[in-house]
């Protein structure tokens, strides 16, 4: 069999192996168990990067296509592929993990458990980036929170399992949403040619071909199934409020891939999903939906600035940056949507980077009040200048990465309507405020609180975690090319895709009949 | 040379990440070395470049090398590459000399400093993103520059980082500037959809190839005009931005020299200047422009007459200054206020020097009114200052003169309210004139008014300090001569010619007769020497004076003092509402009470309604059976309506 076509399976299922392996491990060998959880995530980041090497950036469709039948009677298929869009965020997930795994060296409570729900983890992210039947979407997206539950569950802070709860219950109600959205377009497709089958592929082929066709109404309530459950996954205002809760009571390894991998899902599954199967309502609302991003982008940006919890303040920003990455999505432009794919991840890389600082130290000192801290660069000068790189990355200070995505959305949603971009360009202004005035209070001035004074520098496995993150930080600012190049073909397709479909110009979508 | 011009910008950057990284292991001579050498090699790299140039016809500028694609996505494409024409050869030219003078007097003023090789990676970093922004061939590489040298000003500012004032005024500078850049990115925007490109000569010879009388076209050109001049009110600290800059003196006085006075608070009006293709076609930003730098012009200078911190005087002086290269500019003369930054450069880093020079002799006191009588101990940074004092007054023969009498003019010939904006400038004039000989005066003259309790050893400062104020006293006496008005040459300022920005400007200027040239600059002789004259008169004559007329015009003194109260109306119409909204409204009211609520709220109903349900399954089988009677009997009910 040729390797191109095992690829994508071997990156996803490696941890799953790897998760299985580690239950044969005696329970109080911690320094055995967590080396090969991280010998697995590295060696799962390694085969990734075949995907990347090989990846053919002119050819548009998907690639590492594997397609077996899975449960034929019932049309489903283990149909896996990515294209110019996934290609980096399955990286994105295989390089975090790694780096999580690292900084969870602390944990001994419980680690086997741990270190396997991680690697389990890791297959439902890959998978999620990298299924081509919905049915199998769906399974990855929904066995990526069991995980994720326990870790937040069981190793999180004092109010875990409210905000475990919280974190299930608002990702259940859009899933559910979405399953009876997938079940209504199978039957739909199925009475329509004959074939009942979840392929991705085959549904969309038909809905462009027109050989089947959504009634305006039937597809407003399957577009606002699916919307729902990467609104909330996003999370887009007003349906943030599970994520400041679930970051602050993760791990920090949890937090690091709750908002590194977790949230793109939702924008990913905006523009693998939404976008082209319901071209018109995406249209139709996109004028809404850009609404709630720009109230995202201020809203999160200010609430993030009067946090008191470095975790929480993290946390709000994150909803400021996804209303970006959802603003350039819903500006149907080349440059819009790669800047939304770009500065996906640029937030991955960056606010991972940044919630591996908060959690450092906290594990010196067991809290994330900024008030408790100040002065800290007199202790921690690495520390201080590798939080500083990381804050000027997610403020968006040009020549780093996170200006390079934040600009393009900015160009697209421009070349849409100049009064949104004013709007979201404010979040330029608001972003500076609230990590600089963070910084200052936490790492300048004198130490004054004594519990300060003891403090030592990052050490070396410390080192190596953040050293990953700050080479992608610049390399993404300076030399973008090599990030932007291989989604354009995917993205220019997308995008035909969306105007074809919907049979006209892109701006003249208020017109549409209803 | 031209094919090494990469290696300008480059070369600090190298020296910032060498000292950056391993500073803390190298001594300090090497540090210093380093740093100072990196901007030694640039800027022996400049000058031949620029003497390349200056052989080349007129046909073969500017030089343009593209080196990379930065960012390509869509129709959208930015390269980094950079430009070398005759304006941005000045300006690293002012960049690198200056610069590099800064550096080898920082060596000795931060030689006790623990954070010297800190400060040295900031500074050689500056100078990279300060070349950057005057060297990149398209407005988003500019912006590369234009924010890297706002995050340096930051770092630098609050350099001395256990001080909370320091602090405050790091991240008051980058805030304030962030606002600024709000516009800037929003005119790369439009820039970009209206012409489909941000590199320099594809934006100007478009603008310069559209019909000039379509209305739209001038509507989206003043858009962008202003919007890039929002950008330059914040990097430029004029009206409504300016309020950082007093603020920014926390910082080494080296720092205030090289950033906030000489070269990086100029990129505005640099930038101004580039787009002189763009500000010509949009008369109505003209006009802004010339409005905002008069009115900050004015009142910086006014606020500078009472200030008694030896750096806060500069440091309105530089607001008010910056403010008439904008005038300048608004003008049409976009030479001028080039030729402006270039004097202004010399004199303001000099007496910027000068003052830090006085610091490190007093051992840190930065109040004039504890000094006095220094030009004993300390001759030669009396000398220099004097010297930076006359050329910054616009006495005549000195660069600041030429400088400021080409702005004047300029503005007299200006079709915009000119002869208005003319004479505030010649009052501005006359109050800068003012204040810096009262600076002067209190500084070195009369008898010493601190206590060898105060200061232990006043004295001079070393050579390496002192050499650069010499070579910069030295260009600002002969850097005017570049532009000796046509009165007295019959033919254009040799600077307006080689620059050569905007439409031949000034047109009335060419038909002027030489009697007005020559009133106009007696006007402005008059007004530098009434200045001189009145601080003469309140200082040095009658010393009880001061406090008389501080005391007979005490409302107006105090507005004064207090910097028109402006940094207390901002807080408190900007920021405290924002934060108290932020935190009472948004956080504890929409997120906390609203939404949570509302989700809360979902979950206690669901568990209420169970809990009465539950009351239902009681185990007891008639009670079923009567329940399933009950509903039976809905049913049939039901079919038989």
């Amino acid at each position: 069999m040729d390797f191109d076509k095992l690829i994508l399976t071997l990156v996803t299922f490696t941890p799953a192996v790897g998760a299985i392996a580690l239950l044969l491990f005696s329970r109080g060998n911690v320094k055995a168990i967590r080396a090969f959880a991280l010998a697995v995530a590295l060696i799962t980041f390694i085969f990734s990067l075949h995907l990347i090497v090989h990846f053919d950036s002119a050819k548009s469709g998907f690639q590492f296509l594997v397609n077996v039948p899975w449960i034929p009677s019932a049309g489903i298929d283990y149909h896996m592929g990515i294209d110019g869009i996934s290609v980096y965020l399955v990286l994105l997930a295989t390089i975090l993990m790694p780096l999580a795994i690292l900084a969870s060296w602390s944990i001994r409570d419980r680690a086997k458990e741990y270190f396997v729900f991680m690697l389990l983890l890791e297959t439902g992210m890959v998978g999620v980036f990298s299924a081509l039947d919905l049915f199998l979407f769906y399974i990855f997206w929904e066995v990526m929170l069991i995980p994720m539950y326990f870790l937040i569950g069981v190793w999180g802070g004092e109010r875990r399992i409210y905000a475990a709860m919280k974190f299930v219950l608002f990702t259940l109600i859009g899933g559910v949403l979405m399953l009876v959205a997938i079940l209504a377009l199978y039957f739909s497709h199925g009475n329509a040619t004959g074939e009942f089958t979840f392929s991705y592929p085959a549904i969309l082929g038909a809905l462009t071909e027109k050989a089947f066709v959504l009634a305006p109404r039937a597809e407003l309530l399957l577009f606002l199934a699916f919307f729902l459950a990467f609104a909330i996954k996003v999370p887009l205002f007003p349906f943030h409020t599970w994520l400041p809760d679930a970051h602050v009571e993760a791990p920090t390894a949890g937090s690091v891939l709750l908002a590194g991998v977790l949230l793109k899902m939702g924008t990913y599954g905006l523009l693998r999903f939404s976008l082209p199967l319901f071209p018109n309502m995406s249209h139709l609302l996109a004028p809404l939906i850009s609404l709630l991003a720009i109230i995202g982008i201020i809203y999160g940006a200010l609430v993030a600035m009067v946090q008191p919890d470095m975790k929480k303040l993290v946390a709000y920003s994150s909803v400021s940056h996804l209303g970006f990455i959802v603003l350039g999505i819903f500006s149907f432009t080349a440059e819009g949507i790669e800047g939304a794919v770009y500065q996906m991840l640029n937030h991955g890389v960056s606010t991972g980077a940044l919630f591996l600082l908060v959690g450092m130290i906290y594990e010196r000192r067991h809290t994330r009040m900024i008030a408790e801290f100040g002065g800290i660069a007199n202790r921690m000068p690495v520390y201080a200048a590798v939080f500083l790189i990381v804050t000027l990355s997610s403020i968006g200070l040009p020549g780093l990465n996170g200006f390079v995505g934040e600009f393009l959305v900015l160009l697209g949603t421009f070349g849409v309507s100049p009064a949104r971009a004013a709007f979201a360009a404010t979040g330029v202004i608001l972003s500076a405020v609230y990590m600089l005035w963070m910084y200052q209070r936490v790492i300048w001035g004198e130490v004054t609180n004594p519990h300060n004074e003891s403090l030592t520098d990052i050490n070396t496995r410390e080192r190596l975690t953040l050293v990953p993150l700050l080479l992608l930080i610049v390399w993404m600012g300076v030399y973008s090319s090599p990030f932007l190049r291989p989604m354009d073909t995917s993205v220019t397709n997308l995008l035909n895709r969306v105007q074809n479909s919907q049979g006209g110009d892109v701006r003249t979508v208020e017109k549409l009949p209803r | 040379m031209v094919s090494f011009l990469w290696l300008i910008p480059l070369l600090p950057l190298a020296g910032a990440v060498i000292n950056g990284v391993f500073g803390k292991r190298l001594s300090r001579g090497v540090i210093g070395f380093i740093a100072s050498g990196s901007v030694a090699l640039s800027f022996a790299i400049s000058l031949t470049a620029f003497l390349q140039m200056l052989q080349l016809p007129e046909s073969e500028l500017p030089i343009v090398r593209n080196y990379f694609t930065w960012i390509q996505a869509g129709s959208f494409q930015a390269s980094v590459g950079l430009l070398l024409d005759h304006l941005s050869g000045l300006m690293i030219l002012i960049v690198t000399g200056v610069g590099l003078l800064i550096h080898v007097y920082s060596t000795a003023y931060m030689h006790d400093d623990p954070g010297f090789y800190r400060f040295f990676a900031y500074l050689n970093l500056f100078m990279f993103s300060m070349l950057t922004l005057v060297l990149a061939n398209n407005y988003l590489l500019m912006f590369v520059g234009w924010e890297g040298v706002g995050l340096c000003s930051y770092l630098l500012i609050g350099f001395w980082f256990k001080k909370q004032s320091a602090t405050d005024a790091g991240k008051k500078a980058f805030i304030v500037n962030r606002v600024g850049d709000f516009g800037f990115i929003l005119a790369a925007l439009l820039i970009f959809w209206t012409f489909k490109s941000v590199d320099y000569q594809q934006v100007f010879s478009a603008a310069a190839a559209m019909p000039a009388d379509q209305l739209g076209m001038i509507g989206t050109l003043t858009a962008i005009c202003l919007l890039m001049f929002v950008g330059a009110t914040g990097k430029s600290a004029q009206i409504p931005l300016y309020v950082w800059l007093p603020d920014a003196m926390e910082g080494p006085t080296p720092v205030s020299a090289l950033i906030h006075a000489a070269t990086m608070v100029t990129a505005g009006v640099y930038m101004v200047a580039r787009s002189a293709v763009l500000f010509d076609r949009a008369p109505g930003a003209l006009l802004v422009v010339a409005v905002i730098g008069a009115a900050t012009s004015l009142i910086a200078a006014s606020i500078a007459l009472v200030q008694t911190d030896i750096k806060k005087v500069l440091a309105y002086s530089t607001v008010s200054q910056l403010g008439y290269m904008f005038l300048a500019c608004g003008a049409g003369a976009y030479a001028a206020g080039v030729f402006h930054l270039m004097t202004h450069a010399f004199f303001k880093a000099l007496l910027f020097l000068g003052a830090g020079s006085v610091i490190h002799g007093m051992g840190g006191i930065q109040d004039i009114d504890k000094m006095g009588g220094l030009r004993k101990e300390m001759p030669w940074t009396f000398r220099t200052f004097l010297i930076g004092t006359l050329a910054i007054a616009g006495i005549p023969g000195l660069a600041g003169f030429f400088s400021k009498d080409m702005i004047l003019a300029a503005t007299w010939h200006s079709p915009n309210f000119g002869k208005v904006l003319w004479a505030i400038g010649l009052f501005v004039a006359g109050m800068t004139s003012f204040y810096m000989f009262r600076l002067l005066i209190l500084t070195f003259t009369g008898r010493p008014r601190y206590t060898h309790h105060d200061v232990h050893h006043v004295h001079e400062s070393p050579a390496p300090m002192l050499i650069p104020l010499i070579v910069l006293a030295f260009f600002s006496v002969i850097a005017g001569y570049v532009g000796i008005p046509p009165a007295l040459t019959g033919h254009h300022e040799a600077i307006a010619e080689f620059l050569n920005l905007g439409t031949p400007a000034a047109e009335g200027a060419e038909h002027a007769s030489v009697a007005l040239e020559w009133m106009l600059m007696s006007a402005s002789i008059l007004a530098a020497g009434i200045g001189a004259f009145l601080a003469y008169l309140l200082y040095v004559l009658r010393p009880e004076l001061p406090a008389r007329v501080s005391s007979s015009a005490a409302a107006l003194y105090s507005i004064l003092t207090n910097k028109y109260y402006v940094d207390e109306i901002y807080n408190a119409v900007v920021i405290a509402p924002i934060v108290v909204t932020a935190r009472q409204f948004l956080w504890r009211f929409v997120d906390a009470a609203i939404i949570d609520g509302a989700i809360n709220g979902i979950g206690q109903s669901v568990r209420s309604s169970a809990n009465t349900l539950r009351h239902l399954q009681t185990g007891n089988v008639r009670a079923y059976a009567g329940w399933i009677l009950f509903g039976s009997i809905l049913i049939v009910a039901w079919f038989l309506r």
